[in-house]
């Protein structure tokens, strides 16, 4: 009975199931812009999309993905450069370790919009202070991830390296850096996830432009409409950014045996 | 010590290993000794935990004995050197390298480089009968011939000895008599001096020339059983009656042991 269900999915290809899905949701959008009590909340896909229009007349739309993308982009790759390091250290002195962590797992449940405004009194307005956020919180889910990594390198392997003539530095450039790739891998992409889901924080820091910073001050003027639009940017912007990275993963770590997280 | 030495490839000279575990100290080993000699084949039996492991990495130099050393060719063992090779239950292949490049590694590891590498590599995999999955990643083989490759790369780090930790143990039954009998023949050819841990006595006696029976807790030579079947031997060599009674005699010591180890 089971099996009948599952032969008729599987013969529908992928693009079909996306393309559905998408109808679904369009349809669904639909149906909450037409109920009374959702319809000030969600307006239809033809006013949202007429306020594109309207953000690029205020000249806004383009500086505000391009201030986003700064300082998600720049925040990101200051906590990837800081977290490799740091991870390695932890990874080969316990001390390290043991010192660093509890604070990394301290902070990671504290959400950032709580700690933003002592970032501010402390750096300032502007870039700087979104720049810090985004590069807190990108640290610490990069940093656990590759920890994982380049502790979990299999011992075996090591010893394979080291009884073939291998030293140090053949073992670190070439056993403990590819067993490790995967893991900054998935490091990298929950990396991203987290600089897109922290922007808003990040922009609650007196931004004068930005995705975060538009929504607010939308908001305050009741204007669904290019907020909806902007929410959807920020959508668009993560997926594309998760698909490129995850084929980066395919191309590069397609050895593996299995692939988790 | 130079002349006593000459025929000697390996000497265990009381080697006692004491592990710091959390319930105190754990006695692995306690007082070995014994010489291998050039040319040697020496299969280890013993019930699991006695220290058959534990021996060998001190062998292989990837650990340090708490006192006694042991020697290679007259010198003694400060860790790893690459006249002395590992092959590892758990085949130990980097899965990021294709078969081929990992025989390269420790081509390598050898000094020689690009082209010639390639080349060289290609000669060990034909010994293991893999030459066709050169280009073929750890992940697309089968057990058996993760193991053969394994084989092969430590082969082609040229070692003296190769020291090796249940090759076999993961293998079906099919693909383990396989592999004894292309290591048998290898053997034969070769003469290269091994050092065998398994827990198979069928296997020990088939490939060995002295079988090495270990006592557990704390782990010591219980007794050395010389194997006095001539050569060459194959998968028919078990059904002899000196084999049989070699195998009654052997599994006997083991499972004593191996009663020890349960009470
Ligand atoms: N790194 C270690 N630390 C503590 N105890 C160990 C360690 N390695 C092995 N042992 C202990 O030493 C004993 C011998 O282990 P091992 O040499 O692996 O046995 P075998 O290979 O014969 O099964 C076991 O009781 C094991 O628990
Ligand atoms: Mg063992």
């Amino acid at each position: 009975m089971k099996k009948k269900q599952s032969s008729l999915v599987d013969r529908v290809p992928n693009w079909m199931w996306l393309l559905l899905s998408f109808l679904a949701a369009m349809l669904l959008w639909y149906i909450l812009s037409i109920i009374p009590k959702t319809s000030r909340a969600f307006p239809n896909q033809f006013v949202v999309l007429s306020s594109i229009a309207t953000m690029i007349q205020r000249g806004v739309l383009h500086t505000d993905i391009g201030s986003s993308l700064i300082s998600a982009g720049a925040g990101y790759a200051f906590g990837f450069i800081i977290a490799l390091p740091v991870a390695i250290l932890m990874a080969w002195y316990r001390p390290v370790k043991y010192i660093i962590e509890p604070w990394i797992q301290f902070i990671r449940n504290i959400p950032p919009l709580a700690y933003v405004p002592l970032i501010v009194i402390a750096a300032g307005v502007g870039r700087r202070p979104q720049i810090i956020v985004i590069t807190i919180a990108t640290f610490l889910i990069m940093c656990v991830t590759i920890y994982q990594g380049v502790v979990n390198v299999d011992e075996t392997l090591i010893k394979a390296a080291r009884v073939l003539g291998a030293n140090d530095k053949d073992i670190f450039a070439r056993v403990i850096a590819p067993a490790t790739l995967p893991f900054i891998l998935t490091a990298v992409r929950l990396g991203a996830s987290v600089a897109l889901t922290t922007l808003i924080a990040a922009e609650s820091t007196g931004a004068s432009a930005g995705l975060g910073m538009r929504i607010r001050s939308l908001n305050s003027n009741f204007e669904t409409a290019p907020m909806l639009l902007y929410i959807i940017i920020i959508g668009i912007i993560g997926i594309t950014v998760e698909k490129i990275i995850k084929t980066l993963e395919r191309r590069l770590t397609g050895w593996q045996e299995k692939r988790e997280i | 010590m130079a002349g006593e030495a000459r025929d000697i490839k390996l000497r265990i000279d009381n080697v006692k290993k004491v592990f710091d575990g959390r319930g105190g100290e754990m006695v692995a080993l306690n007082g070995v000794s014994m010489d291998i000699l050039d040319n040697e084949f020496i299969c280890v039996v013993g019930p699991s935990g006695c220290g058959k492991s534990t021996l060998l990495n001190i062998i292989a130099g990837l650990s340090e004995p708490t006192s006694g050393a042991v020697y290679c060719n007259g010198k003694e063992v400060q860790g790893t050197g690459t006249e002395r090779g590992v092959v590892f239950q758990q085949y130990a292949l980097f899965p990021w390298l294709t078969v081929r490049k990992n025989v390269m590694f420790a081509l390598e590891m050898r000094g020689v480089k690009g082209k010639e590498a390639q080349e060289e590599a290609m000669t060990y995999l034909k010994m293991v009968d893999l030459e066709k999955f050169a280009d073929h990643y750890p992940k697309e083989l089968s057990g058996g011939m993760k193991q053969r490759v394994a084989i092969a790369r430590a082969y082609a780090a040229k070692p003296e000895v190769l020291l090796m930790d249940e090759p076999f143990g993961a293998l079906d039954a099919q693909t383990r008599t396989q592999l004894q009998t292309e290591l048998i023949a290898t053997w034969e050819k070769e003469k290269k001096t091994c050092f065998f841990i398994t827990h198979d006595v069928d296997e020990a006696i088939l490939l060995a020339q002295r079988v090495v029976i270990m006592s557990a807790r704390p782990g010591r030579i219980k007794e050395i059983v010389p194997i006095d079947i001539p050569h060459p031997r194959n998968q028919e060599t078990k059904m002899t009656p000196r084999f049989m009674e070699l195998k009654n005699h052997i599994w006997g010591q083991v499972y004593q042991e191996y009663l020890e180890v349960r009470k």
